[in-house]
């Protein structure tokens, strides 16, 4: 390529220039594959880290004798450090079951309906305005967010509750649910951005109202992105630990009432953690159940993944 | 029909009208351009700017009822401007102002008590693009009408089978009805975004470029249903294609840079127009 072509100046040799070139791109695709491979390859020591530590439930015989996958689901009791240990899985699914429900019951109307009203119905200054400031609440770290629902969110809504406790599962749920609404709104704003003018177009053109269009035309054209939005949100519920473990009391009772303190999983992990003896059962159970948030998240995440791919598929029309 | 009386009766069903009503019910057959049909759109010094770039100048025209009305004129010259004024359309684009009268026989589409949700009722539009919701076909040709609070299933399936007769879209849908709109072809797809306009009754169909993005088979069906359905309805088709113009339409306007040039009937503007502009564009010196 190089050899009968004029130089572009007197001097030029462009076959050294493009030998450099091509040694110049081989560095940079290698110190980009390296990163990839490094974010990969953390994720993967993650992985086997923590399912490492929890393999004493399911291979070790003297871990079993104490704490046994049978007794996980069985005993009612979540006492891990009285005489006679109890692991008892019951009362922390209780509380994550409770506390992640509240949160997507509060977090998902508003985040969606927020979504839509940012794209639907405000003003383009009014959603440069919104936008941000949702999307900010995102930045507030959870330590920050839990500090609220301690502090201040406990002590208006006992009143409003009548919860026997300040803090509660319900408590948790909402304040956790402040931290999930940017992650459902971003996402459903993207996916209602991503909707088609045309659509809009047509429906009002049909006489249709704008409450009309956006519940009935825009939000299902959207239902793919708005689905894995909800679905992130849930994941990133279950896995949310710093605001619930200081809002929500974190007494590992099975209880079916919201108004009842609470304890999630990923609550007893951080609380735990830190006191256990390693290499004990107690510690491998806690990484058991590291181990179980970890699959339970990556599945809701792919779930969220197979859901948006379908959808579309659909919308498509295949 | 009220006889004319000198005292007129104290309670009448019918809006005054500017003409004497005609002593029968509507004509079914078309009517030629010089007919007696009535102006059923019109527009009086209508004057629309884009933020300070005046898109309409000073527009005039008198639309008359059940008959094919072409516009045509090079591009950007202010046909899908007029087009959307007529059901407010522009409304949805931000900074546009628009000053000077429209009417739809007896409403004042610009005025501020006007209801715009009904207005786009009554006057229906099929854009350039064909544009179903990604939804089932029979959804698709239903949306209109549950939007107008319909549910009756048995009423729902009735109407939406006689728009898509109407669209001449039934015969190749009918087995298919709750399959995804998206799938039918682009002319499939315009036809049925023509039915889901006709379900919800309006009187007048906007129609921009509707077969712009076809092939030639799917645009003479396109042509075709245009014709069938003036019988119905008072048709505006914008149009840059002056032999579609000349084959559908039984008046045409044509416009330059946001002002009417001239309107007439499509056979006397395709012959013998009368002004210099209008013959330079149709026999292809500019445009
Ligand atoms: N949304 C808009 N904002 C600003 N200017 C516009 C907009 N739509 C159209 N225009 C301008 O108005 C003029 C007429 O446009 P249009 O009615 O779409 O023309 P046509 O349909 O005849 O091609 C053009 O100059 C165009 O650039
Ligand atoms: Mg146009």
């Amino acid at each position: 390529m190089t050899t009968g072509s004029r130089p572009l100046r007197p001097g030029h040799d462009a076959a050294a220039f493009r030998r450099h070139q091509i040694l110049r791109e081989n560095v940079i695709a290698w110190i980009l594959r390296g990163c990839a491979f490094s974010a990969v390859a953390g994720l993967l020591l993650i992985v086997l880290f923590v399912f490492k530590e929890a393999w004493p439930i399911l291979g070790d015989r003297v871990t079993q004798q104490e704490a046994n996958l049978a007794g996980f689901f069985s005993q009612p009791l979540w006492q891990p450090v009285s005489e006679t240990p109890k692991y008892g899985f019951t009362p922390l699914f209780a509380g994550t079951i409770k506390v992640v429900l509240v949160s997507m019951l509060f977090a998902v109307p508003i985040g969606v309906l927020a979504a839509l009203f940012a794209t639907e119905f405000a003003s383009p200054r009014l959603r440069e305005i919104l936008k941000p400031c949702i999307e900010l609440l995102a930045g507030i770290p959870s330590v920050v967010l839990g500090f609220f629902g301690l502090m201040v969110l406990a002590s208006w809504l006992q009143p409003i509750t009548h919860a026997p406790v300040r803090l509660n599962a319900f408590n948790a749920g909402i304040a956790l649910g402040l931290g999930i609404i940017p992650t459902v709104f971003t996402v459903c704003e993207d996916a209602l951005r991503a909707v088609p003018k045309s659509f809009r177009e047509a429906s009002l053109a049909l006489g249709a109202t704008p409450w009309q269009t956006a519940w009935n035309v825009a939000l299902p054209a959207a239902s793919a992105g708005v689905g894995a939005g909800v679905l992130l949100g849930l994941a990133r519920a279950v896995g949310e630990t710093m605001i619930v473990l200081m809002a929500s009391g974190n007494a590992a009772i099975t209880s079916g009432d919201v108004f009842d303190s609470a304890r999630t999983f990923s609550a007893t992990i951080a609380a735990e953690l830190a006191e256990v003896v390693v290499g004990s059962p107690h510690y491998a159970t806690l990484f058991f159940l590291g181990a179980l948030l970890f699959l339970l998240t990556f599945f809701i995440n792919v779930a969220a993944g197979a859901f948006v791919d379908r959808l579309r598929r659909k919308l498509a029309g295949a | 029909m009220t006889v004319q009386t000198p005292e007129r009766p104290a309670v009448t069903q019918e809006p005054p009208r500017a003409t004497p009503p005609p002593p029968t019910v509507r004509a079914q057959q078309p009517e030629t351009a010089e007919g007696a049909s009535p102006t059923h759109l019109s527009a009086r010094g209508l004057d629309l700017f884009y933020g300070a770039h005046q898109a309409l100048k000073k527009v005039s025209i008198e639309i008359p009822s059940h008959s094919v009305t072409a516009i045509i004129g090079p591009s950007g010259c202010g046909k899908s401007t007029l087009l959307r004024s007529f059901n407010r359309m522009n409304d949805l684009i931000p900074n546009v102002r628009i000053m000077g009268e429209l009417r739809v026989s007896d409403i004042d589409i610009l005025a501020a008590t006007t209801d715009v949700v009904e207005l786009r009722r009554r006057v229906g539009m099929v854009f350039q693009r064909p544009n179903p919701f990604p939804k089932s076909i029979f959804e698709n040709v239903a949306f209109g009408l549950r939007m107008l609070g319909l549910k009756d299933r048995n009423e729902l399936e009735i109407r939406v089978e006689d728009s898509l007769r109407r669209a001449a879209l039934w015969d190749e849908v009918k087995d298919r009805l709750d399959r995804s709109a998206m799938a039918l072809s682009g002319g499939q797809q315009q036809r049925l975004c023509i039915a889901r306009s006709l379900a919800v009754e309006p009187e007048v169909l906007l129609m921009d470029e509707p077969a712009s993005a076809l092939d030639p088979t799917a645009t003479a069906r396109i042509e075709e249903l245009v014709l069938d359905l003036k019988a119905r309805y008072t048709i505006v088709v914008v149009t840059h294609n002056m032999q579609q113009a000349a084959r559908i339409s039984d008046r045409t306007a044509f416009m330059l840079q946001g002002e009417l040039i001239e309107f007439d009937d499509t056979r006397r503007m395709f012959t013998s127009p009368h002004q210099k502009l209008t013959e330079d564009y149709i026999t292809g010196r500019f445009g």
